[in-house]
């Protein structure tokens, strides 16, 4: 499961589909929504991505983290248009025998996601919003 | 030669558009593509951070010719997560 979608995640089917017979732990990270940035009030999210290519990277890392940790799974989902304070943007679940590699990919797929997948989150505030622009690759 | 250039968050609102195709010579490179798009967007020539660029769906040097390349996209600094 390696996807974007307008709709709010369902966690435990993320996790869930990565999770396999053969596999002793599933680690799991949520990005939600705050409802504050730069000491300023969030109303709420608005997320674009190029969504081709956006799907073609996160299937790249996940296959790096497979290579890198030696985990059997990774499920990727990203929400996409907006999304409200306390609901996650973006779900991460890998899977591994042990859960030491599952911990240290499901990191790595988090880092490497927000430095190198084409997706711009816009905060929405009283009055106004801005796209925030990340700190390059 | 036809390429298709899109442009995403901050720059699609700059250029007021997501996309436009053009007819560029074989010998184009990104850097040449992205001065061309500034001279047809003024609101592109403030750019301060220079975009990523990516050709075909995979990211792209500033030197990449865009030669058999259907599609370049200009991205901001991405902010996912």
């Amino acid at each position: 499961m390696i996807c974007l979608q307008a709709n709010p995640i369902d966690t435990a089917a993320v996790a869930a589909a990565a999770g396999g017979d053969g596999d002793g732990a599933v680690s799991v990270f949520l990005g939600t929504v705050r409802n504050v940035s730069v000491g300023q009030r969030v109303l709420f999210l608005e997320y674009e991505a190029y969504a081709s290519m956006a799907e073609r990277e996160m299937e790249r890392i996940a296959a790096e983290a497979i290579v890198r940790f030696g985990v059997t799974k990774v499920a990727i989902v990203h929400r996409i248009g907006r999304v409200e304070i306390g609901e996650a943007s973006v779900a991460i679940a890998v899977a591994a025998p042990h859960r030491a590699p599952a911990m240290e990919a499901c990191r790595f797929v988090i880092d490497t996601l927000k430095t190198s997948v084409p997706i711009w989150k816009r905060e929405h505030f009283e009055g106004g919003s801005v796209w925030v622009e990340g700190a390059g690759r | 030669m036809i390429v298709r250039i899109l442009y995403f968050a901050s720059l699609k609102d700059r250029v007021g558009a997501s996309e436009e195709t053009l007819e560029v010579p074989e010998s184009c490179d990104v850097a040449a593509l992205w001065a061309l798009a500034q001279e047809r967007h003024p609101r592109l020539r403030d750019v301060t951070t220079r975009p990523l660029a990516a050709c075909d769906m995979t990211y792209a040097a500033w030197d990449r010719s865009v030669a058999g390349v259907e599609e370049v996209a200009f991205l901001p600094p991405v902010s996912g997560g």
